[in-house]
């Protein structure tokens, strides 16, 4: 495979609450800012991730285009899906050759609506969505089937707003406190903080990369696999699709210095270092995590450029970035990232 | 544009107004276990899968390649959902291409649909906001200000809409799959259907429909059956609300078509092209796109649709499947485009096969047509 | 800002639901359970499959004919308890979600258990259906489930609380005191209206705002013939209107003028509404209306 790096990051000062910037409007001042950053005006490709039903429109992200400066035309595409699989559609774009650069973006306003239920819309339409089974509950049954220590989950939440609070991107949570249960065993402290937000990733090849950022990170590894939907089909308590995405993009090849996860409650943490076979060495979302940021639609691809951002100031030389989909962690994309 | 790609198996639905028979995963899979018998492959045989479909408001299902991803095969796999507006389903075969030309796969299943009939496309495409500063009143009251655009600028007669409305029903009839099959239809027929959003007539639409599509991709290592080998592929993306952007003939076509031709050596599209599936909505974009896409100079397209060549015994047959215009499943519309295409160079396009077809161009478009995807198939490889 | 006009709520539903067609193995499904039968289909493999599916998930492959039924009763594998319970929920009181895999089945059923309070629930617990009064072929057919003797139109909603911000807010301001707001792109050297915030071509941002005439041209337009909501009747003329100083056009109704008399190259006028009528929305335009000038000839 053709080495590609990630080269450069930015993401917007999430917010809690709609500040009623219209989705190119949040989106403009992070393409601006990667684009001074790189100094590329052109990419040989673009692509984005982003849900219509986040927005309650269809088409959302038509307009997002107008936030590019995309012309001449340019060569485009978007996933309904977190922005880290249009890192992965861009990424395989580059292996083809001929292009030597790729812009990937994601944003998402979960606060327009209510996301709990909005989730629901994503399940199975006959035998789940019709129950009116929503996100916090699904969340709280893997939760029960993974059956974990409380002041071990409790402590995941406290590390990962600690965290957040260090991070000027993320939101200023409190510590937790509090023993009241959103649905049980899920606390309402566990439940990620509703967040606007959005991110951008240059990826580029060869001597680009060399020649936009110092230490690039390197992709080494990317991997993405699903499982059946149906939660009554899956073993709620692991992720064997986290655990065969690790294992294709090779996570176990080496020492992990550092993973940002895609962890939206505090138990899926605990999930994906057992599927990804992380251990006590390596430091788990320095950044807050979803936890203390969750731009939906974004999350992910931030998880990605956390992980890149260690390499880039020289504090690590290999770290883990996973990205996830579905409820329950159903879809999950893993990218190994090396100085 | 990488390693060689073909396409070895090709699945369709029927198409029709409301299928009631099915489930929404029992229409994909329809759609692709044809795909793969046709490739001589099972599920098995499959290394990922790339669903697209518009909009998530027709079906009410957010995100479904979350619900389908089992019944499509992709426990395991890698599964990836694409959206690109109108141009989705040309762009699923383009993102599944570009997984074999890229070497990370040996095959992938592209499928995509949409099951109109669960809810209401004029429903689904015109949720109004609160808040908005403009006046937008569907997809026909969008298109058709342009189509007059054309008709002004190029001094077209108002009759070649109806011509192409009725050539490409003909063809339909002789696709077992279409969805509008019209006996009898004819000129007249066309032209006493009311105006919609004038000077666009009812018959000069697209119908909505049920119905998916499937391709099995392969690289050249991993072919089965008849290939139909990919040549170029093309993407372009314009933003809508740029000052002095020509929405008539869009830029973003023109440089996607130049794109696609210089991969596959073409510098005719008239003469090296032997047969195109293009996105038709409206019957008068077959004349703005003849000109968009090179097959005739500015102002000309309509000179083109009226001498006939654009008919199935035409020199440069346009639509042989019936097109958009007979079957619009909107998701999967732009991928049967794609499809029919390969169809027609693998020889096995059945009753309106172009004779000795061995280029063909897959087309589609999307959004205010800013978005389009393009691909070059041919009968030998590149 | 609860009296702010510029946020309001917005309802996605389609009216009536979405009508969704079964197909056969999950309307097999949900006609059993009408009946008040549960049953599961066996997959090549000789799993039981509970809820049925067309396909082996592992697989993909299509299930065999066989259905088999399972239950009634079945094992709680795991579970969730909900206190406060959300209106789409099957349950007004607090209760569990729970994985169930009823007797005879592979897989588990994924439904809600009524129990008195959290600690009623434990995995491994012997659970039954309670029926709903009226089954209609839906999976909520089963009202829930309940521990051992001791005791589907499917109305897609999301709600969403929208509010015009930014660029959109400042142009609707100015909408509301009778005046139009534009920027320029200095560099593109074209001038937006609506204002927005950044040049869609160059990125760049576009200076202050200024009012641009409420006058221009027609460039195109369409004859709508059917009704829309925010027109007065049909047919109606909606138009792309280059407003004077301006380089894109707006979209907008035409009005005081007979659908077929319309032109492209028509110099159009904005027709206001009467000043105590104003609020911050498009509305505030009622159409544009011929000025009676000469038509300007297009290139």
């Amino acid at each position: 495979m053709r080495d590609v790096a990630i080269v450069a990051f930015a993401q917007t000062r999430h917010t809690d609450h709609d500040t009623g910037l219209t989705e190119p409007e949040l989106i403009a001042p992070v393409i601006n800012e990667i684009k001074e950053r790189t100094g590329l005006r052109r990419f040989g490709f673009t692509c984005s991730g982003s849900c219509d039903y986040l927005a309650g429109a269809p088409f959302s992200f038509v307009s997002a285009l107008d936030a590019l400066a995309a012309w001449p035309p340019i060569s485009e595409s978007h996933v309904e899906m977190d922005g880290a699989w249009a890192l992965y559609e861009a990424w395989v774009r580059l292996q083809h050759g001929d292009i030597d650069s790729a812009l990937v973006y994601g944003f998402g306003k979960s606060s327009l609506g209510d996301l709990r239920t909005i989730m629901t819309l994503q399940l199975d339409p006959y035998y789940l969505a019709p129950l009116g089974l929503d996100q916090l509950s699904y969340a709280a049954l893997q939760a029960n089937a993974v059956g974990a220590d409380r002041a071990e989950l409790d402590e995941i939440v406290r590390r990962s707003r600690a965290d957040g609070r260090g991070n000027p991107y993320a939101l200023d949570l409190p510590e937790p406190d509090g023993e009241d249960f959103a649905v049980q065993p899920l606390k309402k402290t566990d439940v990620p903080p509703i967040t606007d937000g959005a991110a951008a990733i240059v990826l580029a090849t060869g001597d680009l990369a060399t020649r936009l950022c110092a230490t690039p990170a390197y992709i080494r590894g990317i991997a993405h696999r699903t499982e059946p939907h149906y939660l009554g089909l899956r073993d709620l308590s692991g992720s064997a699709s986290a655990a065969d995405a690790a294992r294709a993009a090779g996570v176990g090849k080496a020492p992990v210095e550092v993973a940002e996860l895609h962890a939206q409650f505090p138990h899926e943490e605990i999930i994906l270092r057992r599927a990804l076979e992380l251990g006590g060495g390596t430091l788990i979302n320095p950044s807050g995590g979803p936890l203390a940021a969750n731009p939906v639609m974004a999350t992910g691809l931030i998880r990605i450029g956390e992980a890149a951002r260690h390499i880039h100031d020289g504090r690590a030389r290999r770290t883990v970035a996973h990205a996830a989909s579905g409820p329950c962690l159903q879809q999950n994309l893993v990218t190994v990232l090396e100085a | 544009m990488g390693n060689r790609c073909a396409v070895i198996g090709v699945g369709q639905t029927h198409y029709t107004t409301k299928r009631r028979d099915v489930s929404i995963a029992g229409l994909v899979r329809e759609a692709a276990l044809r795909a793969l018998e046709d490739a001589g492959l099972t599920f098995k045989d499959i290394d990922a899968v790339v669903i697209g479909k518009a909009p998530d408001l027709f079906e009410g299902v957010m995100m479904p390649e979350s619900y389908l991803a089992d019944a499509l095969g992709a426990a395991g796999k890698p599964m990836m959902r694409v959206h690109t507006a109108g141009s989705v389903g040309g762009s699923t075969a383009l993102v599944g291409a570009s997984l074999i030309q890229g070497g990370v796969h040996e095959r992938v299943l592209v499928v995509a649909f949409e099951k109109q009939s669960e809810s209401n496309a004029t429903w689904a495409l015109s949720t109004h906001l609160p808040f908005s500063a403009s006046l937008v009143v569907g997809a026909g009251g969008y298109f058709a200000p342009h189509i007059r655009e054309y008709m002004r600028r190029s001094g077209a007669p108002g009759h070649i809409g109806t011509l192409v409305a009725v050539k490409d029903r003909l063809n339909a009839l002789k696709n077992p799959y279409a969805h509008l099959r019209i006996p009898g239809i004819d000129q007249k027929m066309v032209e006493s259907t009311p105006m919609l959003w004038e000077p666009i007539r009812y018959l000069e639409t697209c119908p909505s429909s049920d119905g998916a599509c499937a391709m099995v991709l392969s690289s050249e290592a991993a072919v089965t059956g008849t290939p139909a080998w990919v040549h170029g592929t093309a993407m372009r993306s314009e933003p809508i609300f740029r000052a002095s952007r020509d929405t008539v003939s869009p830029q973003a076509g023109k440089d996607c078509a130049a794109d696609v031709y210089r991969q596959a050596g073409i510098a005719d599209p008239r003469r090296q092209i032997d047969v195109a599936e293009v996105y038709v909505p409206f019957s008068w974009y077959e004349p703005m796109w003849l000109e968009n896409l090179g097959f005739a100079a500015e102002g000309e397209g309509w000179k083109l649709t009226e001498s006939g060549a654009t008919a199935l015994d035409g020199d440069i047959p346009w639509n042989a499947s019936g097109g958009v215009l007979s079957s619009n499943p909107i998701g999967a519309s732009g991928l049967i485009r794609f499809a029919e295409a390969a169809l027609q160079v693998r020889g096995m396009a059945g009753e309106h096969q172009v004779d000795g077809a061995r280029t063909a161009l897959g087309h589609a478009y999307g959004g205010g047509a800013q978005f389009f995807a393009m691909w070059i198939v041919g009968r030998e490889r590149p | 800002m609860p009296s702010d006009p510029l946020v309001a709520q917005h309802v996605l539903e389609f009216p009536g639901g979405y009508t969704r067609t079964t197909g056969p193995v999950i309307g097999r499904f949900l006609t059993e359970l009408r009946a008040r039968r549960i049953v599961g289909v066996r997959t090549a493999e000789g799993r039981v499959l509970v809820p049925p599916l067309e396909y082996d998930p592992e697989t993909g492959e299509p299930v065999t004919g066989e259905y088999t039924e399972v239950g009634p009763a079945g094992t709680v594998k795991t579970w969730a308890w909900v206190e406060q319970p959300l209106d789409s929920h099957p349950l007004d009181r607090p209760f569990a979600w729970a994985l169930i895999e009823l007797d005879g089945a592979d897989t588990a059923l994924l439904h809600a258990v009524a129990a008195d309070n959290a600690k009623a629930m434990a995995a491994g617990m012997r659970v039954w259906p309670v029926w709903s009064d009226r089954p209609t072929g839906h999976i909520t057919d089963i009202s829930h489930f309940a521990p051992e003797v001791t005791k589907i139109v499917s109305n897609v909603r999301a709600e969403y609380r929208l509010q015009a911000g930014g660029a959109l807010r400042t142009f609707l301001e100015g909408v509301e005191r009778g005046v139009l707001l534009a920027g320029r792109c200095e560099r593109c050297a074209k001038v937006y209206v609506p204002y927005r915030l950044n040049c869609p071509e160059c990125g760049q941002s576009l200076g202050d705002t200024f009012e641009v005439p409420d006058t221009g041209t027609i460039t195109t337009f369409a004859i709508n013939n059917l009704p829309d909501p925010r027109a007065p009747e049909v047919p109606f003329v909606s138009a792309y209107i280059l407003l004077d100083t301006t380089d894109i056009p707006m979209i907008a109704l035409i009005g005081d003028v007979p659908a077929h008399e319309v032109r492209q190259g028509m110099r159009v006028k904005a027709v206001w509404v009467p000043e105590s009528e104003r609020t911050a929305s498009m509305a505030n335009i009622r159409w544009f209306a011929p000025t009676g000038e000469p038509d300007v000839e297009l290139s």
